[in-house]
């Protein structure tokens, strides 16, 4: 009897379910697998699209978002995470998306202007308030007394963008000694206490349990912090010079020629460089790349000295090769 | 074994319950675990023992090993207690706490991580206290301590409490009229009777912490070397596009719980026996 | 694994209070380190979920609990159940019936393959599943070519869930099923009872303590399970995030009064699985009171079997 029963809920199950999916694919769906700090933006980034493609088309649309850090999400989407679009934090990811599977061609960051990236930032340092610790430059972040919040940069792109930052201010001020640049790396790393999977994690623990005194964080993770977050509690300071962080952004190919997503997820993508979508990416602490919109929050964004990896470090296939890849010199920095 | 084979197949039902047993447990269980061991035969010995000595990966496993044999030998030595504490007195709320003890069972990990971690954390109640005392809780090696005591928690409570009910006072009373103190009663006729359930429970415990990730995750420092347990290890390994050294680091954790099954199942035999003598 | 196992609670809570207990001192002392011992293990975790969700008051954890993506993932979490917990059940039967009835060759080989899920990290569990379905996996380009999604989606957690839950049932009524014995099916048998009926009639009103324990062990495990559903969910809100899965989201949008009111329901479902479980227990050893003679008797055979 009960075994029936079971089975009899067991059917059920499956049926409404298949029922159910059938319901939800009545109004189109794509999917914009993200890194871990732009949750806000694209929540509301996807309002203003639904309602500009309505208008534009009449078609109702709901974008749904996957958070994580970027490594985890672009080895989720080679996996088979059905994702329309993806908007990662570093070119690198969407190499291997190219490389492991397929799913994009070669030439991906030619489709868009700027390089695929309709936002940009830099790494700057988040302090608590009075800058207890009288932190202001890389250098400040291998004396022993200082403890360094920074994500793993295994697992996430921010965490790359740091990574690459402090090295090349290191490299710069040894004079391309790489011993003593490793030996810099080396000391940071060792002031490290936690090193979360994602950026997220890591402002959680600076911010909320108060670990650390000072976190290398996005531009626009620490405004977050500072003028919505905890207004009051924390500071930014900016150092001597940092990385001009370039989030790439592209549509999956194999994905939407598959689902017939195409048109929709393109329009998505180039909503973004349009100005309502800058507006936007302005309005959560990201640098636009439209010069207009930028003017108009110039104020927000300090003027610091930026370079970019691919004048450093020859682009990002040679920096993961060199600093991230198994052996490279961020295992050599734990490797004994 | 033919003899009593004959002697039960008047019941129906063997092969079709044997059948859908073998079926379901391939399914779900073997076939997926077997991938594992496909994976591993792509290397090479030497390949294999580059990514398992690596200074990480030990580091990993000295980390995740001696953190779960800490947490254990706590949970034995407060689960012995507890146990004995449940079954021996009377107080006000003592069957609130019984039922309480299965919580760590029941609360998903998650929840236990984001809780352990407000407590610990130096935000936190414990923890702002401890850290006065220069002790750093949580995102420290104590913290992945705390995150797997308290998961395995109820394991040598639940393995010890039946055995202690089952315990014949009489023997106890024996002892003691014989002029045996409280302290020997319980060194040489108690203990003795209890120590496979204790060492069953202790074993059990062990096996859950080693594999434990979900509350570990919150409250760890996750440092490479430093904080990073086994199972994030294989997680971050597979986030870095590299399944082999993912599956290498996997494939000895498991092996590693089949070898703890194997010693359980002998120490729950052994308890049975020495409760059945 | 028989941690949860009631069978040798045999003995007459009364005959426990037949010694004098010990010094008060020692017996007081004993009994206020275990429960400060659980107060700040168990009790103090509980109250922090609690007070923090409620941090910013009913509004906003009602809110929280009401939102489109917590409803989401209320329905995928008791979707995942609704599958996982059933198919368990039969297994658990099915297993038990095969284990504890008849004798064959590799029987404890069997036991301890069905108890593998207990100690193998949920990271694995979610690993093996990836390689197996996973685009790059061994099924994952044929997957791909007929269009059926199950890592990613709601298939994938079920077969995660599945796995680390496997266990719960089919351990609990092995040793159960063992300890009765099978006289009384074999009699309904040669009066001519089917095995279905037999099963229904003699056996399950037998085991039905038992088999409840077990469900409510392994519908714990289900909703709550975190590592192995992480690795194979890919974290779509809305769509393939579980209770706890949300849990960790709202947590990393620093929404902590939301993550904690949403940890605050899976508490509550806690709190009521093992209040259930400790209601079930009580009737299971009221049970095992009844027929404690008979069983004991069934017990040492089964260790004379066993130590061959």
């Amino acid at each position: 009897m009960k075994l029936r029963l079971v089975m009899v809920m067991v059917l059920a199950a499956v049926g409404t379910l298949t029922l159910n999916q059938a319901r939800a694919e009545e109004p189109i769906v794509i999917l914009n697998v993200s890194y871990d700090p732009t949750r806000e933006l694209y929540q509301e980034f996807n309002e203003a699209f639904a309602r500009h493609w309505l208008a534009e088309s009449g078609q109702a649309i709901t974008v749904r978002q996957s958070h994580a850090g970027a490594g985890k999400q672009a080895r989720a989407v080679i996996e088979g995470l059905e994702a329309d679009v993806v908007t990662l934090n570093v070119a690198y990811d969407l190499d291997a998306m190219h490389m492991h599977g397929d799913l994009i061609p070669a030439d991906w960051q030619k489709r868009l202007p700027h390089n695929s990236c309709p936002y940009t930032s830099t790494i700057v340092f988040l302090v608590r308030q009075g800058n207890p610790k009288n932190i202001h430059d890389w250098g400040d972040l291998v004396r022993k007394d200082v403890a360094v919040i920074t994500p793993n940069p295994k697992s996430s792109g921010g965490a790359r963008w740091n990574y690459l930052a402090a090295w090349a201010f290191a490299a710069d001020r040894f004079g391309g000694d790489e011993a003593r640049v490793l030996e810099f790396m080396r000391a940071l790393f060792a002031n490290v206490p936690v090193l979360d999977t994602g950026a997220r994690g890591s402002t959680n623990t600076f911010v909320q349990r108060r670990i650390g005194d000072v976190f290398l964080a996005w531009e626009n993770e620490a405004l977050l912090v500072t003028e919505r977050l905890k207004p009051g509690e924390f500071e930014i300071v900016v150092p001597s010079m940092s990385i001009l962080a370039e989030p790439p952004v592209t549509v999956v190919d194999k994905v939407v020629d598959k689902r017939g997503t195409r048109a929709v997820a393109t329009a998505y993508l180039d909503f973004l460089y349009g100005e309502t979508g800058q507006r936007i990416i302005a309005k959560h602490y990201y640098r636009p790349q439209s010069e207009d919109v930028a003017r108009e929050f110039a104020d927000r964004y300090p003027d610091v000295k930026l370079i970019t990896v691919d004048a450093v470090f020859g682009g990002w296939q040679s920096a993961h090769a060199k600093h991230f890849a198994e052996g490279g010199t961020f295992d050599q920095i734990f490797a004994r | 074994m033919a003899g009593s084979k004959t002697r039960h197949s008047v019941l129906p039902g063997f092969r079709p319950t044997m059948a859908f047993t073998l079926m379901y447990l391939g399914l779900v269980v073997l076939i997926p675990l077997a991938m594992l061991a496909l994976h591993a035969v792509r290397m090479s010995w030497t390949e294999f023992a580059q990514t398992f000595t690596a200074p990480r990966t030990l580091a990993a496993y000295r980390l995740t090993l001696g953190g779960a044999l800490i947490a254990s030998c706590v949970n034995a030595v407060f689960g012995l207690l507890i146990a004995w504490v449940l079954v021996r007195y009377r107080f006000p709320g003592r069957r609130l706490l019984d039922t309480l003890v299965d919580l760590p069972f029941a609360l998903p990990t998650a929840v236990a991580g984001i809780a352990l971690t407000a407590i610990y954390a130096p935000t936190g109640l414990i923890g702002g206290w401890l850290a006065r005392l220069g002790i750093q809780a949580a995102y420290s090696p104590l913290g992945i301590v705390i995150a797997m005591a308290f998961v395995s928690l109820p394991f040598v409570i639940r393995t010890t409490q039946p055995v202690l009910e089952d315990i014949d006072r009489e023997v106890e009373e024996a002892a003691a009229t014989l002029g045996a103190s409280r302290f020997r009663t319980f060194t040489r006729v108690i203990f003795p009777a209890i120590l496979p359930a204790v060492l069953a429970g202790f074993a059990m415990a062990f096996a859950r912490a080693v594999g434990e990730y979900g509350s570990v995750v919150f409250i760890s420092g996750n440092m490479p070397g430093r904080t990073e347990i086994v199972p994030l290890l294989i997680m971050t390994r597979l986030e870095e596009y590299d399944e082999t050294g993912a599956t290498a680091v996997a494939l000895v954790l498991l092996v590693l719980s089949f070898a703890m099954l194997f010693i359980i199942n002998l120490l729950q035999l052994w308890a049975r026996r020495s409760t059945a003598a | 694994m028989t941690t949860l196992s009631i069978q040798p609670d045999l003995t007459p809570v009364t005959s426990r209070s037949a010694v004098a207990p010990p010094s008060p001192v020692l017996r007081w002392t004993l009994i206020i380190v275990a429960v400060g011992f659980l107060g700040i293990t168990l009790i103090l975790p509980l109250a922090i979920v609690f007070v923090s969700a409620l941090e910013q008051g009913w509004h906003t954890a009602l809110a929280a609990l009401t939102h489109a993506d917590a409803r989401a993932a209320m329905r995928l979490t008791a979707l995942i159940v609704v599958i996982a917990v059933p198919i368990n059940v039969v297994f658990g039967v099915a297993a038990a019936w095969a284990i504890a009835k008849f004798e064959f060759r590799g029987k404890s080989v069997l036991v301890t393959l069905i108890d593998l899920p207990f100690s193998v990290s949920p990271v694995i569990a979610g690993m093996v599943f990836v390689l197996l379905f996973g685009a790059r996996g061994a099924f994952g380009p044929w997957l791909g070519a007929h269009g059926i999604r199950i890592i990613f989606a709601w298939p994938g957690i079920a077969l995660a869930t599945m796995f680390v839950t496997l266990p719960f049932v089919a351990r609990e009524l092995i040793p159960l099923m063992q300890a009765q014995g099978h006289e009384d099916e074999e009699a309904a048998v040669s009066l001519g009872a089917s095995g279905w009926q037999t099963f229904v009639r003699v056996t399950l009103p037998n085991i039905k303590w038992g088999l409840a324990y077990g469900t409510i062990l392994c519908t714990a495990r289900a909703l709550g399970e975190f590592g192995a559903v992480s690795v194979v969910s890919g974290h779509i809100r809305g769509e393939t995030n579980t209770l706890p899965l949300h849990v960790e989201i709202l947590y990393n949008e620093y929404q902590f009064a939301a993550a904690f009111s949403v940890a605050g329901l899976l508490v509550g479902i806690a709190l009521l699985t093992i209040i259930a479980k400790a209601a079930v227990q009580w009737r299971l050893q009221v049970n095992a009171r009844a027929s404690a003679s008979l069983i004991e008797g069934e017990m040492t055979e089964r260790v004379e079997w066993a130590s061959k």
